[in-house]
């Protein structure tokens, strides 16, 4: 049972293994990078661009006003990272409609690396935000009991960041591939369809999650101006 | 019952059972979140924005607990090591 794309190796040395994961990523990356650099290597100030160029800023300028939605009062600084995670997420997605891909975000590895660098972002921009001494206060928040919950709470979206993701692809896959195996063409067909809009919700429902947090760790020592929505895991 | 038989039974009755109750609760959440999202939709139009986007935020966080117990049964059907284990020792006797 193909379970991720960790277990189709096409090259091995010793412990260093050249996996699916591994090329389809930097396939992603390459492809990603590669192609806004063409787009952006002659950018027009004016009325007049190209439809390339149209279509990244249409894509930047409404991942800056969602995050600016969230709660975040200067988005240009967030708009790096949360916006590579979702195009990442949405790019990986996206090309499942191409035969013989395998979606990188299928592998548990990959979700727990980009939940990881979800995890370390938050205290890094909260410090920067805050002040070491303003971020850990923001721990103790709303009382000194709450410390040990807080700490855990940061842990378990970790992991519910990195699973739910590990879990919306690889079951889509999953399904795909079992259904070719008992029914007509047009059920896998349809599932297929399924599976790349929930790729596209979960890219966009990880980004947000990740600005949230980033929000709540930024946030804390400010009057609150609008509740923290969804903080929990 | 040997050892073989009482995991592989055990694994399909448990994997069965975790995704049948387990989804129930999330189904019935979401369709509360989503009831009540179109309500205060129908109330105020114009923050259809917010309101979507809380409703996706708060859909995934439920959908999250559906997708833990379909982990759970497809661990335990396609990657049991228990089973894996026993499989090993027969294999090895």
């Amino acid at each position: 049972m193909h379970l991720t794309p960790d277990e189709a190796i096409f090259w091995q040395h010793g412990f260093l293994k050249l996996n699916a994961t591994i090329v389809f990523t930097w396939a992603l990356m390459i492809v990603l990078a590669g192609g806004s650099r063409l787009i952006t290597r002659n950018l027009s100030f004016g009325l007049e661009r190209s439809r390339w160029q149209n279509l990244l800023e249409i894509v930047v300028t409404s991942i800056e006003k969602q995050i600016e939605e969230v709660g975040l009062s200067q988005p240009r600084k967030y708009l790096a990272f949360l916006g590579t995670l979702f195009l990442f997420v949405a790019a990986a997605s996206l090309c499942t409609v191409i035969p013989g891909y395998d979606p990188p975000t299928g592998s548990l590895s990959t979700t727990a690396a980009l939940a990881l660098s979800v995890f370390v972002a938050v205290p890094f921009f909260g410090i920067e935000e805050q002040g070491m001494r303003g971020y850990l206060k923001s721990y103790m928040k709303p009382t000194f009991i709450m410390l040990p919950f807080n700490i855990i709470s940061e842990l378990s979206r970790t992991l519910a960041l990195a699973v739910r993701l590990f879990g919306n692809m690889m079951s889509g896959a999953m399904i795909v591939g079992i259904l070719l195996a008992i029914t007509p063409f047009i059920f896998p067909i349809v599932m297929t369809m399924l599976g790349l809009l929930t790729g596209m919700v979960q890219a966009y429902i990880f980004s947000i999650l990740a600005a949230v947090y980033i929000a709540a760790g930024t946030r804390a020592g400010k009057p609150k101006s609008a509740p923290a929505q969804g903080v929990e895991a | 019952m040997d050892n073989m038989t009482m995991i592989a039974v055990a694994s399909i009755v448990i994997a069965g059972i975790t995704t049948g109750f387990g989804v129930v609760g999330p189904a019935l959440a979401e369709g509360r979140a989503v009831a009540t999202a179109l309500t205060s939709l129908a109330q105020q139009p114009d923050a259809s924005a917010t309101i979507t986007r809380t409703l996706f935020v708060g859909l995934a966080m439920i959908e999250s607990m559906a997708i833990y117990c379909l982990l759970i049964s497809l661990i335990l059907i396609f990657a049991n090591p228990f089973w894996n284990h026993v499989i090993a020792q027969t294999a090895g006797k």
